[in-house]
């Protein structure tokens, strides 16, 4: 269990704790514990007011809740004394297919800024590969592969901790549950997270997303009332600027209502690593080098070559001609030859 | 063998959870059975089976399916022994959000869904707040950001847990689940002796002995009112 030096969580004052660890009150507050007029006495005290009747009530254990609180603040600290340690690459090793067989490469190293593309069909093993990199597998996955991360085994954090994950996944079927506007869902995002400056960093997420999504939206709009295109927007660019992992899977993205290409950027610009499961080839070709998977195993990597370039250049085209008839039609004209 | 209580609020995927998490425990060759604790109805062992797993089914009926579930798993543990299992699972719906039919020293899982929206981490008591490892489903539905807040919320109020998100339906996080589940040091031969990590609401009123008449003259033993002010209008 966790202690901590400087403060007595028993019996300091609760002002005490707050004013070196002002984060603690989230911790409190959460747990129902509700001490606006205790602030100028210990939880001891505040424990020893409350009816028994009340704790048997409200399921308290202060024994439990005190020994919880001390986990918290020191990993808070922990969390929160990190130097940005920036993920620069990881490395996949490789491990074997369904049958047994050997991966066939040696190695495979993804740097950050660069985008990676995943094909195969469903059931071949994607979300496997994605399971080993999210739990940095060491050989001890059912694929037998070990990732890196910066070259070296990775640190326990990346498969225990809640706040740090390494991937963060965007697909097809997600939407917004919650039940508010854009700007106060950003700020429960950003709080959550616990970023200092939450003002500016919602107006930016607000002003990309705005630039992805064909049809801007306000603030104050519900989430839940965004269009398709616009919630995907919204996704990506609250993905790219607020979360802290620094992988991203993509499960497709559809193609209505927002500029996919944009969107890339965009993720890329926040020194991201982007894995995109897709077979748009509009996507699929935007990455430098594809993972084709079958069987459970990674197949073989390919790199884009020239011809598919010029290919990709010939369907972007194609893509933005269908693109400019949906908004003819949205806008109520006659598409003309 | 190894004994692990599963529990969470109903309809958050506990079984497709346990489920993947078996082939797992299978895959290591582990055998595996499973006792599942519910109210009134439940078809889910016929999908323990269906999965080649061995599994009891209690129904509480009339009686609070927490004291149901704490007055015979000693009983179940027995069968589990008997039955040469590896790993016993037991899972049971908590239905007050409330209880925690966690034991000390035995490995306890909350299984909650990120579409019950952020406030639930703190609606629900000890069965979240003293679980060891809290697992989120329903992830593949809801945005990253959401994700993200709710299992900060979770964390909030049970920062010693293991958070990990699993999805029901492809699996994905089961695996890794699975290797949290089995420890091959431990050995349980019984839980006698053993206590709840929380006790249970206490409930003992006329109503528990089947009066169903309504009105204070029929109300009698542990009986609270409502608080309803006393505003002057």
């Amino acid at each position: 269990m966790a202690t901590l030096t400087d403060v007595n969580l028993r019996h300091d004052k609760i002002d005490t704790i707050l004013s070196k660890y002002p984060f603690a009150e989230t911790f409190l507050t959460n747990n129902g514990v509700d001490v606006t007029n205790f602030r100028e006495n210990s939880l001891d005290d505040y424990f020893k007011s409350l009816d028994p009747e009340h704790i048997e009530d409200h399921a308290i254990d202060p024994e439990h809740l005190l020994d919880q609180f001390s986990v918290f603040i020191s990993q808070m600290l922990s969390f929160l004394g990190e130097d940005d340690k920036v993920v620069e690459s990881i490395t996949i090793l490789p491990g074997h297919d369904k049958s047994g067989k050997t991966e066939n490469f040696s190695e495979f190293i993804i740097q950050k800024n660069e985008i990676v593309s995943i094909v195969g069909p469903t059931g071949s093993g994607k979300s496997r590969l994605l399971g080993d990199i999210e739990w940095a597998a060491q050989n001890d996955t059912p694929t037998g592969r070990s990732i890196l991360i910066n070259g070296k085994t990775p640190d326990k954090k990346w498969r225990y901790s809640s706040s740090e994950k390494l991937v963060a996944q965007l697909s097809q079927n997600m939407n917004f549950v919650m039940d508010m506007s854009v700007f106060e869902f950003l700020e429960l995002h950003a709080e959550s997270r616990m970023v200092t400056d939450s003002e500016t960093v919602i107006k930016r997420i607000i002003e990309e997303a705005n630039n992805l999504a064909g049809e801007k939206f306000d603030p104050n709009t519900p989430i839940t009332a965004l269009s398709g295109g616009q919630s995907r927007a919204l996704m990506i660019a609250d993905t790219a600027i607020l979360s802290k992992s620094p992988i991203i899977l993509i499960d497709e993205i559809e193609n209505a209502g927002i500029d996919r290409k944009k969107a890339l950027k965009l993720l890329l610009s926040e020194d991201k690593i982007v894995l995109m499961a897709t077979h748009d080839p509009v996507l699929a070709l935007m990455g430098n080098r594809r993972i084709v998977i079958k069987n459970g195993g990674i197949l073989k990597i390919i790199e884009t070559t020239e011809e598919e370039k010029e290919i990709l250049t010939e369907i972007e085209e194609l893509d933005k001609k269908v693109m400019t008839m949906r908004e003819k039609l949205r806008n109520g004209e006659k598409l003309t030859s | 063998m190894n004994l692990v209580t599963v529990s969470g609020p109903p309809s958050v995927g506990k079984t497709s959870v346990i489920l993947k998490t078996i082939v797992s425990l299978k895959n290591r060759g582990l055998k595996v059975g499973v006792v599942k604790f519910d109210c009134l109805f439940t078809d889910d062992d016929l999908l323990y089976e269906k999965a080649g797993v061995m599994v009891q089914k209690g129904l509480s009926g009339g009686l609070c399916p927490d004291h149901y579930f704490v007055s015979n798993i000693e009983e179940v543990t027995q069968w589990g022994l008997e039955n040469n299992f590896d790993i016993l699972i037991s899972e049971s719906a908590g239905l007050c959000n409330r209880c925690s039919p966690y034991i000390k020293d035995i490995k306890a899982v909350c299984v909650i869904d990120n579409l019950s929206g952020i406030g639930t981490p703190k609606k629900i008591g000890p069965m979240l707040k003293s679980a060891d490892i809290v697992i989120i489903t329903k992830g593949d539905i809801v945005s990253q950001a959401e994700r993200e807040v709710f299992a900060s919320r979770v964390h909030s109020v049970n920062p010693a847990a293991t958070i990990l998100h699993v999805n029901g339906l492809t699996g994905q996080g089961s695996f890794e689940l699975s290797t949290l589940l089995f420890d091959k040091d431990e050995n349980i031969t019984t839980l006698k002796g053993k206590t709840l990590r929380f006790s249970m609401p206490a409930a003992l009123c006329s109503y528990c002995l089947g009066e169903t008449r309504i009105g204070e003259s029929y109300q009698m033993g542990n009986v609270r009112k409502i608080d309803l002010g006393k505003k002057e209008i």
